[in-house]
């Protein structure tokens, strides 16, 4: 096939998807406020979602923190500024890498979970079954997960946010000698609202697009074991890529709140 | 013939079924129809449209023209909760049995009956529907596993226990003996017949298993290239001079 054509080819297939998408979120919405509430199934999920990513978050915020403490003490050495690390520390965490971190991570872990069991169950006609037996398998399968998501993720970034900050705080004892005390005085003296309120409005959107692709590259997988792979692995990129588009807009949109 | 069913009252009629994917015609103008107490078995090579069919007559996916009428109720033009509750009266024996794999047998037997309150009220207990669709299968004894511990067989008897819970009057089989051994096959058919005659419920059967539809068949339809080719009892079409009907029976 000419290069140009498949070129083209593939800028519509990503815009189909892109549409498909839009109407697959529009659904949620529709659906999200029609009777009958799968709440029971929501707050399970909140707690298989939350509960099964919190030790992969803290692990990764700590090892953060602590590298991020042990890579920028030289320089800030070099000037005489290392005072200025819990401040540093604490506005690049809380602003950007705690939750574009841990958005990251869960993208991986509940992303492809969701694709993967979504994709397997339509596979395996379990959606199907529900859809026959009265259920709507919308409503009990995305509607729940894709809310779940956007309210666990703010919770998971304060907590990594939290545990990057203690990494970091042992680094800064042990080559420092600063108590846990003045180390966070300056880490509270140095945050505004305006640093807390942006980023833990872009975490919802982060769970928000966590949860939406990987419904909906699970629900509408296609048919075959490979089809499941597929989605969940087309769950994780897809979501990626969102992420940083939406940390961009994210950025800007704070930018321009910021200059006013 | 048998005559006696074929006077009862007509439960689902389709008429002129088509259904396309693309370029691929699936079903030319399918035409059936199911009487009050009568097992119709269809059979059809892979690919000739049986589960497309079967998939039109319970709402899931739609058909590009032709009609189907449920119970008096035309499929394509109720609305979501009047599909849902006539649902309820329509049982579903899925090809690989579609057991929830994340809820225990007993999750997987209350689940239908989450919806339907209006079929049986509020129900603070369910374990007595519970235990007796299990009752009926043979299979009480699993309430508390897991879809993972059970054999292809025992899956397939909780999968009808499931399709029984909210008792149906009608119960579409797809496959139903696909895949499991000639011994268990032969378990759930009885099971199938014993079922039929404990709820005098009508069945739709989709199977390429010559035995399944000697069994429990009153009457046949042959789907060949998405279209009725030969129908009759089962007699009838396995001493029938027709090539294309006897290679249904070798």
């Amino acid at each position: 096939m000419n290069p140009i054509f498949k070129i083209i080819k593939l800028i519509q297939s990503f815009l189909l998807e892109i549409g498909e998408l839009s109407f697959f979120a529009g659904r949620f919405f529709r659906e999200s406020f029609r009777r009958p509430f799968e709440f029971k199934e929501f707050l399970r999920q909140c707690f298989y979602m939350g509960n099964r990513s919190l030790l992969l978050v803290a692990v990764t915020g700590f090892i953060i923190g602590l590298v991020f403490t042990l890579q920028s003490r030289p320089t800030l050495l070099e000037f005489g500024a290392v005072s200025w690390m819990p401040s540093m520390v604490s506005i690049s965490i809380i602003r950007e890498i705690g939750p574009i971190i841990t958005a990251l991570i869960c993208a991986g872990r509940i992303g492809s979970g969701i694709g993967a069991e979504l994709g397997s169950m339509r596979v395996t006609e379990q959606i199907d079954a529900m859809e026959v037996s009265g259920t709507n398998p919308f409503k009990y399968l995305v509607v729940t997960r894709i809310m779940a998501t956007t309210l666990m993720l703010p919770i998971l970034v304060f907590f990594g946010d939290a545990i990057a900050l203690f990494g970091s705080y042992l680094v800064e004892n042990v080559k420092g000698q600063v108590s846990f005390l003045l180390y966070f005085n300056q880490v509270f003296n140095a945050l505004e609202f305006g640093d807390l309120i942006p980023a833990t409005i872009k975490s919802f959107f982060f769970g928000f697009a966590i949860g939406l692709v990987g419904c909906f590259k699970g629900y509408y997988c296609k048919k075959g074991t490979a089809g499941v792979g597929i989605a969940a692995n087309s769950a994780v990129v897809f979501t990626s890529m969102l992420l940083f588009v939406i940390d961009f807009i994210a950025v800007f949109v704070t930018d321009i709140f910021y200059d006013l | 013939m048998n005559t006696t069913i074929q006077n009862r009252k007509v439960i689902i009629e389709i008429k002129d079924l088509r259904k396309s994917y693309g370029d691929n015609h699936v079903l030319n103008g399918f035409n059936m129809t199911l009487h009050e107490g009568e097992n119709l078995v269809i059979m059809g090579k892979s690919g000739s449209g049986k589960s497309v069919m079967i998939k039109c007559l319970i709402g899931l996916e739609k058909q590009d023209s032709g009609s189907i009428m449920v119970m008096g109720e035309k499929i394509d033009e109720l609305d979501r909760a009047t599909l849902d509750e006539l649902r309820t009266e329509i049982g579903f024996l899925f090809q690989g049995s579609a057991l929830y794999d994340s809820m225990t047998v007993r999750e997987n037997l209350e689940f239908p009956l989450r919806r339907h309150t209006k079929k049986f009220g509020k129900l603070k207990d369910t374990t007595p529907l519970v235990m007796q669709a299990l009752e009926n299968v043979g299979l009480s004894q699993t309430i508390n596993l897991m879809p993972e511990e059970l054999s292809g067989g025992m899956k397939r008897r909780i999968a009808l226990a499931r399709t029984l819970i909210l008792q149906p009057k009608i119960i579409l089989y797809d496959e139903p003996t696909t895949g499991l051994d000639p011994i268990t096959s032969k378990e759930i058919l009885i099971l199938m017949k014993s079922i039929q005659e404990k709820y005098t419920t009508s069945a739709l059967i989709i199977t390429h298993d010559v035995d399944c539809a000697r069994v429990i068949s009153n009457r046949m339809i042959l789907l060949v290239d998405g279209v009725n080719y030969a129908e009759g009892t089962f007699n009838e079409l396995a001493t029938s001079t027709d090539p294309k009907v006897q290679a249904f029976f070798k």
